[in-house]
């Protein structure tokens, strides 16, 4: 159920590298949890995102919920279509909902395996 | 924690749980945005069995609820239901409840979980021949809202349901002899039908086993309550606000002493709507400005699904506050433009 060539954070979001740029969304575990996205406020083309470091918000029909960097870097790319269809996300979390393009030198060794991030959320 | 006797049932349907007034509770199935579409366009189900059941009976019955209740329980005529409110000494709200008058000498007394005990315990039918009987441990509640309802639930009683709305009658449901009252919390028609614990779960399967039928969750239920206007004990509702102070003054009836009576004072504060732009929706807790100043907190919001722009309920402290007027919220840090408009937000066509 989670891609097995992603990498993945302990606060729910997923990383899949392509050469130097990294596409980064939030799990289905993640997506499930929420409940329906009816908002997303997502970090700008340009800005430095840190490891951890809160770069933006998702908000669902019932919670407002803190959006984490898995990795640093500079952000090349915004998803347009999940901010206007933050539905998306439910949909389609590990795909079509994804959320940012990071431009990136070094993933930090924290992130997890599919298997192992499957473990953690049981 | 508590679980009702259809939680079964729910797991088997993929049921997300919450824990809600001491119960673990379904909070959706799948999409709550879809559950809440169910109930405003076709019928959504819900089991609310955590819900207060507290029987007043005897000769004495309506006459002690008169000297409890904001108003009279011994003018609701036999199968007519009305909205009511315990109050404390001070005129702080207990619970707000459905009173329901089954026949002369018994009345349904319905209470949110969370205030059962407390408007249990306040009940004490002392110099008046009744007793109070709290029964939610033997009654199961579910709630078919939405504009199918009636035709779905016709297809499985005895005889028609005729009863209009805010009444309850005695129906026999597929086997089971239930109370169904054209009550509810979603703003639309539907009904909510009490009946015992063992019969619950062929209820539940009868009713769901429809296409027009929906399985919801309590998000559902609260962004339907939230449009419709509907207060949320905890949330619109506590017991440090006063009938009035939330809008629900006239629901008072007047009269030489009820309890609470001397606790009654002008209003301190205001329960407004409060309506917004864009997709960020207002939450409770959230500061209520005006002219800079704090002048009260949101107490519901959400970016509504019916509408598709933010709603919510506030206090103000400004007693003048009237719709048309603008106010800003703090939404975590940027104050965003909302307009005060009438409740509800939301009402039905027909």
């Amino acid at each position: 159920m989670y891609p097995e060539n992603y990498k993945y954070s302990k606060e729910h979001e997923w990383v899949s590298v392509d050469g130097d740029v990294a596409t980064v969304g939030i799990t289905s575990y993640a997506a499930d949890a929420l409940g329906d996205v009816v908002y997303l406020d997502l970090p700008s083309v340009g800005a430095s995102t840190v490891y951890l470091k809160i770069c933006g918000e998702i908000e669902s029909t019932k919670s407002v919920s803190e959006l984490y960097s898995p990795i640093d870097g500079e952000v090349v790319e915004v998803n347009d279509a999940v901010s206007a269809n933050p539905e998306m996300v439910n949909s389609d979390p590990h795909g079509e909902g994804w959320l940012f393009k990071v431009k990136f030198s070094e993933l930090s060794g924290e992130l997890m395996s599919a298997s192992d991030y499957q473990k953690m959320v049981g | 924690m508590n679980k009702t006797t259809l939680y079964n049932q729910h797991a088997a349907l993929g049921a997300t749980f919450t824990d809600f007034g001491g119960w673990e509770m379904p909070v959706r199935y799948g999409s709550d945005l879809a559950e809440h579409e169910a109930v405003r366009n076709s019928a959504g189900l819900f089991d609310i069995s955590h819900m207060g059941e507290i029987v007043v009976v005897g000769a004495q019955a309506a006459d002690f609820l008169d000297n409890k209740l904001i108003n009279l329980a011994s003018k609701i005529t036999s199968g007519r239901a009305k909205y009511s409110m315990l109050l404390n000494e001070s005129g702080g709200i207990i619970d707000d409840l459905i009173v329901y008058r089954l026949s002369e000498e018994e009345v349904l007394i319905v209470a949110n979980a969370s205030n059962k005990d407390a408007v249990s315990a306040d009940l004490v039918p002392t110099g008046f021949d009744c007793i109070v009987e709290d029964q939610s441990d033997k009654w199961s509640m579910i709630a078919l809202q939405g504009p199918k309802s009636l035709e779905v639930l016709d297809r499985f009683v005895s005889e028609p349901i005729t009863i209009g709305y805010y009444s309850i009658g005695r129906y026999i449901l597929g086997e089971s002899e239930v109370l169904i009252a054209r009550t509810g919390y979603t703003g639309e028609d539907g009904f909510e039908i009490y009946c015992q614990n063992d019969q619950a779960e062929s209820i539940w399967e009868t009713v769901l086993n429809n296409p027009e039928v929906t399985p919801c969750g309590l998000a559902s239920r609260d962004s339907l309550r939230l449009e419709a206007g509907m207060p949320l004990y905890g949330h619109e509702l506590d017991d440090n606000t006063q009938p009035s102070e939330a809008g629900l003054g006239r629901a008072v009836v007047d009269r030489e002493a009820f309890q609470g009576k001397s606790g009654l004072r002008e209003p301190t504060k205001k329960l407004i709507g409060l309506k917004g732009e864009g997709k960020r929706a207002a939450r409770q807790g959230y500061a209520v400005m005006e002219d800079n100043q704090q002048v009260g907190e949101v107490t519901s919001g959400i970016l509504s699904p019916t509408l598709g722009y933010p709603i919510a309920m506030a206090f103000t402290t400004n007693l003048e506050t009237k719709p048309g007027d603008k106010l800003m919220v703090d939404i975590r840090g940027n104050n965003q433009e909302f307009i005060v408009v009438e409740l509800p937000f939301y009402k039905r066509v027909n």
